[in-house]
């Protein structure tokens, strides 16, 4: 059985549906980041003036393209998944002799993907508001490929565990939505009170942003060990949780 | 002797405690065109969710080709090729793409998966439709693409549940044409209908599973040769008035006729007698004979009488029981 192609079968299809949907998967998160940047970085920013030594707009670049990674890498898989189990086409993997692994990696590859695809975009409309600086290449795609892969994993979960279309908008609307916002996207958490900075470090978020910002400005809030180190833990309970999902065919088999 | 399908002692308690298979055991041999007949709620579908890892068992043993379930999933499964009862594929997807996809699941790499798809879209009458989104199919259409489906990794076993069911009558018989010439090259076939006929013009055995429990697991020809009476309807040429038919019927001895309309009669035959008394005594009451046919209800007449069998056990069983408890 040659798994690589099994992979790479997941891997296109998984691609194939977010593009054949582009309306829906690539362009609102372009126009969302545009508002962002005529609200918060034109009209509102300017009056903030510098955070961190840059300019308000400078600073929530990397923030706001993260955000739009995080949203766009979970919800991905979660859609795709609980729509394959809903139109129980997930059946065609099932029955087929491909290792949950790579059920996980095709799944967790197609939502990176989009995370990444929509990052670009994302960074390609900045420009037209900033001049986007970088600071180490390096750390902005290891951030970016890592969070990526942290949140598609997350929304696999979801989707396991998902009964309905519901269930694959609560997790988004109640927990990752306040997460982000609160993760220091619009501000560095240095602002806030001693308590509010303790509170803040238990949000994964904050470390995903901080790294990503660093590769941009060269700024952060946290030590970019920790934060990669936040990520990886993450990532390996994530993918340990997924696999031990799919293994025992909790929402998949009867 | 390795079996295409090898089961025993297979048992599934669903969450609710509804235990759906209560141990059954069953074989098939490679080659075979093997039916698995029930009513619904039989456990039909639930032994073709464990045979393809879409149910997990309570217990029991499963072996594909030799390769158990329990140890060698995968192997076990590249065997198989399922055509489900419920469509089961992406509505948004083209053809080609769902079919392509299938392929590499199975580690088909993409230019062979694409000349297969091309030769079973066309062996199916679907090439024509190979871009559209699955959804722009008609239900025959769909339950045709899931053949193509199942086909792409070439199987050696293909497990059908319900293939032809809500098919017309033109597209179930070009299907029985389709799925007997895939016999012929040497694939296992297993399938489950409620169509009774289906079963008797395909296939050579048959197992009937009711209530989670096999009832009968022999060849067709024995089955049927359990009938004891078969029944023929003779169609008359030059229609008799009911009255002289129901005359005849009268006059008639040994053998059961009954006048259905003044065109119509119908015959059971038993064992004991032969065609040939019937046709002398309906020469000499001068009643012309213009077709003859046997009435299909042969297996369903069988069939019904296996499972009421089995229910009146359990029902005398279940008020020993409760007698003994008194």
């Amino acid at each position: 059985m040659n798994n690589s192609i099994a992979l790479k079968s997941i891997l296109t299809k998984e691609v194939q549906r977010f593009m054949r949907i582009w309306v829906q998967t690539l362009v609102p998160p372009a126009i969302t980041i545009s508002l962002y940047f005529v609200i918060f970085g034109s009209l509102i920013g300017s009056r903030i003036g510098e955070m961190g030594g840059f300019d308000y707009m400078s600073f929530i670049v990397p923030g706001l393209i993260m955000m739009s990674v995080i949203t766009n890498s979970y919800s991905n898989v979660a859609s795709s998944f609980f729509s394959a189990k809903w139109q129980r086409n997930v059946e065609e993997m099932l029955v087929a002799p491909v290792p949950n692994w790579v059920i996980v990696a095709g799944y967790v590859g197609g939502g990176m993907c989009r995370g990444i695809l929509v990052g670009l975009i994302v960074t390609l409309v900045s420009l037209l508001f900033v001049d986007i600086q970088l600071h180490n290449i390096w750390v902005i795609i290891a951030t970016v490929v890592l969070t990526s892969a942290t949140f598609a994993l997350g929304g696999l979960i979801n989707a396991i565990f998902a009964g309905s279309f519901d269930d694959i908008s609560i997790i988004p609307t109640f927990i990752l939505t306040p997460l982000t916002y609160l993760g220091g996207v619009f501000y560095s958490i240095s602002l806030l009170p001693d308590f509010w900075q303790g509170v803040s470090q238990a949000n994964p978020i904050v470390y995903m942003v901080n790294a990503f910002r660093y590769g941009f400005l060269g700024i952060s809030d946290v030590s970019l060990v920790t934060a990669f180190a936040v990520i990886i833990f993450f990532i390996v309970t994530l993918f340990t949780i997924a696999m031990t999902l799919i293994s025992k065919g909790i929402g998949l088999r009867s | 002797m390795t079996y295409a399908l090898e089961i025993s002692a297979l048992a599934k308690t669903y969450k609710g405690g509804f235990q759906a298979l209560k141990g059954i055991d069953l074989t098939v041999e490679k080659g075979d065109f093997f039916a698995l007949l029930g009513p619904n709620g039989a456990g039909k579908s639930t032994t073709i969710g464990v045979i393809t890892s879409l149910v997990n068992k309570t217990a029991g043993q499963v072996k594909v080709f030799g390769y158990d379930i329990d140890t060698d999933l995968e192997k076990a499964k590249s065997f198989i090729g399922l055509v489900p009862q419920e469509f089961n594929f992406s509505q948004f997807e083209p053809l080609m793409h769902i079919l392509v996809n299938q392929a590499g699941y199975y580690g088909v790499p993409k230019p062979l998966a694409i000349e297969r798809a091309e030769k079973y879209l066309k062996q199916l009458e679907l090439w024509d439709k190979r871009d559209e989104p699955a959804r722009a199919l008609s239900g025959g259409m769909k339950r045709r693409l899931m053949i193509a489906r199942a086909l792409m990794h070439e199987p050696q076993m293909l497990i059908l549940d319900e293939p032809t069911a809500g098919v017309d009558i033109e597209l179930r018989r070009s299907m029985w044409g389709f799925l007997r010439e895939l016999n012929k090259q040497g694939i296992t076939i297993i399938l489950t209908t409620h169509y009774l006929e289906e079963a008797e013009m395909l296939c050579r055995n048959i197992a009937i599973i009711d209530g989670g429990e096999i009832v009968e697991d022999t060849s067709m020809k024995k089955l049927l040769a359990q009938l004891d009476v078969e029944t023929f309807v003779f169609d008359i040429k030059v229609a008799a008035t009911v009255a002289e038919l129901e005359q005849f019927v009268e006059q008639s001895q040994e053998i059961t006729y009954r006048a259905i309309d003044d065109h119509t009669l119908e015959i059971d035959l038993n064992k004991s007698q032969n065609l040939n008394q019937v046709f002398a005594q309906l020469n000499a009451a001068n009643i012309e004979v213009q077709s003859m046919r046997n009435k299909s209800n042969r297996l369903e007449a069988l069939f019904v009488s296996l499972i009421n069998k089995k229910s009146s056990a359990t029902k005398t069983k279940s008020q020993s029981a409760a007698v003994g408890a008194n």
